[in-house]
């Protein structure tokens, strides 16, 4: 196999998702179309968190449909362990659904009320249809307590458990087909504070003992800053930020990125707070804004901001921004390319010049 | 000394199903105060009794639902012993609600103009032209954009952050003495939510409304409360200002939540609390934290603490505060001292930043 880095797990590259909208159905005479998600690139290693931050509409929940392959991509690639899953067929392809799972914000809807959960849990694997009777029976036991749960528990109906307990049934039945990449979207916004830090710390310990990849979906700033190692920031179908979490929380360089964290609420009453309040709200996906998508909100457009569309480029480390602010010391796109030494300040300290 | 507007004393409020066989005693001992112009906010988990507790303040209880003891007390008049035709003045006059879902709040066949002229027109007796300069001042107040045009439109035609500001505008409508929100920024964005709590904040500011806030989100505390009350298994179980209950907090409970939520920049290992919230028909004797609580010890097994005094204006119903006034002095909380707090894990209470 020929990866460019033994560690990548996911490699997403110019993913688009074009939905047509009003005309008739299927498309071809579509009035307009709705740019869901629009050239979208990012990878996930192997044991890797990656957090995917945005509001409403910017395109998450169309990305992880494409990837559970429940929708497909109007353009872009996607490579698993190295291969182009649009190249995948028979076998090949029954593997990558299995090694890519997901776990939903509600586990009230996500798991069959008329189902036992040894029976929810063993579904996934009887369609596999490798392992004997004896063999899932097993491994529903052992995915039980991997989770958590007491193997005898498995009797019971999803009614029988609390929100908490149901998802942990719901991780369990992701990682019993052995799987390598979760797709987690917000796992915990629907559990109770106290519930909350449990999943939290069953997820990051599942991580460290089978080495799982997650990409982990949420709006809650402070969530996935804590859970992830890198973060992306989508904002109408394109990501506008990516970097390592703790830094891209301590230094967001984008405005829209800056302006979320603003907008994150404070640990403590005395926390300060640097107000930067976007004003309006998300435009809508089907006529987006000409240039950076952000500029009509943005504090500091510049007159270039709507007339071209700036590139997600490296600015220092691990972190890519997609902002003319950056432009000055930015280097040409290329991964793993030689970082610049230095790293511009903060748009709110240099404001002045910048601006115009 | 700021003049109080509302007294809750003792609060008790059921629910019974099966014929009364099974009794829920959602509520069950509630007392706080709210002075004009302050924010009280009321913490809880789904279950604790938030909702149940306003409801009855506004006399709202769902069939099966009783309040079987206690007074609410609205600037010296007893809510509790008006008829129901009095209690229409009361609400949306005096007290008016935000709900958590606007599109469930709004009617979809009226436009957003009568929904807000209705409490102006029932309890101001605003007409025509003054009806219509209010709708306009309340719906700049709540900050839509251009109002002469919303107005006329229908909720469906709005977007949910504009939604949750017409039910705003609707509650202010009525010139309020006391808005309760229950929950209202559950379902907004994060850029959304913030312009909705500044805007409600500010709007606090001008007009001098109290404000009770519910939501188990402890940063909306933060950002815009005043005083808090932490709620656990229907019983305030410590409340207290805002910043003293951060900084000190004294329930185990309140402690735990606080070390449970994930803070931007620091990648400590949160503290998870064990087990469940307890089934109210079928609570634990004693105080009702104590399977969960790593400091619980006999007496927390037996006996159901009282609301002890920490100093002025700040409670706590544990028997550690007890504990600790009985050798008089400031008991350190992870000191070892007190059953195996360390060894649980559960993190020293934070400390305010110098």
């Amino acid at each position: 196999m020929t990866t460019p880095a033994a560690t990548t797990m996911l490699e997403v590259r110019g993913l688009k998702k074009h939905f047509p909208a009003g005309g008739s159905l299927g498309g071809w005479r579509a009035r307009g179309w709705v740019k869901a998600v629009d050239g979208v690139d990012f990878s996930i290693a192997v044991a890797e968190t990656l957090g995917l931050v945005g509001e409403s509409g910017c395109g998450k929940t169309t990305t992880t449909k494409i990837l559970l392959l429940l929708e497909r991509p109007t353009a872009g690639s996607i490579a698993f362990d190295g291969r182009d899953i649009s190249e995948l067929r028979g076998k090949d392809l029954l593997f990558y659904r299995q090694s890519v799972q997901a776990v939903f914000q509600d586990p009230y809807s996500s798991l069959s009320p008329r189902m036992r959960v040894d029976d929810i849990i063993a579904e996934p694997l009887e369609a596999q249809g490798r392992l004997s009777k004896k063999q899932i029976r097993d491994r529903v036991a052992e995915s039980l307590e991997l989770v958590g749960l007491r193997a005898e528990q498995g009797h019971l109906f999803p009614h029988e458990f609390s929100g908490g307990q149901r998802q942990r049934i719901a991780i369990a039945r992701a990682v019993a087909t052995q799987a390598r990449l979760i797709i987690l979207d917000e796992p915990v916004s629907a559990l109770d504070v106290s519930i909350r830090a449990q999943i939290m710390t069953l997820l990051e310990d599942l991580q460290e003992r089978l080495g799982l990849s997650y990409l982990f979906i949420g709006h809650d700033l402070a969530t996935v800053t804590h859970i992830s190692h890198r973060i992306a920031v989508m904002y109408l179908g394109k990501i506008v930020e990516i970097g390592d979490s703790q830094e891209l929380a301590a230094k967001p360089r984008h405005p829209y990125t800056q302006a979320l964290f603003a907008a994150a609420l404070p640990t403590y009453p005395d926390d300060p707070k640097d107000e930067l309040v976007v004003t309006g709200e998300v435009p809508s996906a089907l006529n987006p804004p000409s240039g950076c998508r952000f500029h009509p909100r943005c504090p500091f457009a510049m007159p270039r901001c709507s007339e071209e569309t700036p590139e997600l480029r490296p600015i220092g480390g691990n972190d890519f921004v997609a902002c003319f602010l950056y432009d000055q010391e930015a280097q040409p796109v290329e991964r793993n390319g030689a970082a610049p030494a230095s790293v511009p300040p903060p748009p709110s300290s240099g404001r002045g010049e910048q601006g115009r | 000394m700021a003049e109080t507007l509302l007294t809750v004393r003792d609060l008790q409020t059921a629910y019974s199903s099966f014929g009364g066989k099974r009794i829920v005693r959602a509520v069950d001992g509630v007392s706080f105060t709210i002075d004009r112009g302050e924010c009280l906010g009321l913490v809880g988990e789904s279950g604790s009794g938030k909702t149940t507790t306003c409801l009855s303040i506004l006399r709202l209880l769902p069939r099966g639902a009783l309040i079987t003891g206690g007074s609410v007390d609205l600037d010296g008049e007893d809510v509790m012993a008006l008829s129901e035709a009095e209690m229409h003045r009361v609400r949306g006059k005096r007290i008016a609600m935000i709900l958590q879902d606007p599109m469930a709040s709004l009617n979809p066949l009226l436009t957003i103009f009568d929904q807000v002229a209705e409490p102006a027109y029932y309890h101001l007796g605003a007409r025509a032209g003054a009806l219509r300069d209010r709708v306009l001042s309340l719906l700049n107040a709540v900050r839509i954009p251009s109002p002469e045009v919303r107005m006329s439109e229908f909720p469906h035609q709005m977007s949910g952050g504009m939604r949750q500001r017409a039910v705003g505008a609707i509650a202010m409508s009525g010139g309020p003495e006391l808005i309760i929100a229950d929950e209202p920024t559950t379902n907004l964005d994060v850029t959304i939510q913030a312009q909705y709590l500044n805007m409600l904040k500010d709007l606090q500011r001008r007009t001098g409304v109290s404000l009770l806030f519910i939501t188990h989100n402890l940063g909306i505390v933060a950002k815009m409360c005043d005083r808090v009350a932490v709620m656990y298994a229907g019983r305030i179980v410590e409340q207290g200002p805002v910043r003293e209950l951060f900084n000190n907090p004294r329930h185990p409970y309140t402690r735990a939540l606080l070390s449970s939520i994930p803070k931007i920049g620091n990648k400590d290992p949160l503290y998870a609390i064990p087990g469940q919230p307890p089934d109210l028909a079928d609570l634990p004797t004693g105080c009702s934290f104590h399977p969960r609580c790593p400091q619980a010890w006999d007496r927390c097994r037996t006996d159901e603490p009282s609301d002890l005094v920490v100093q002025e204006n700040h409670r706590a119903r544990c028997w550690l505060v007890d504990r600790s006034a009985a050798h008089g002095a400031n008991v350190e909380w992870a000191s070892g001292g007190l059953n195996g707090a360390v060894e649980s894990g559960l993190p020293a209470a934070p400390v305010a930043e110098p």
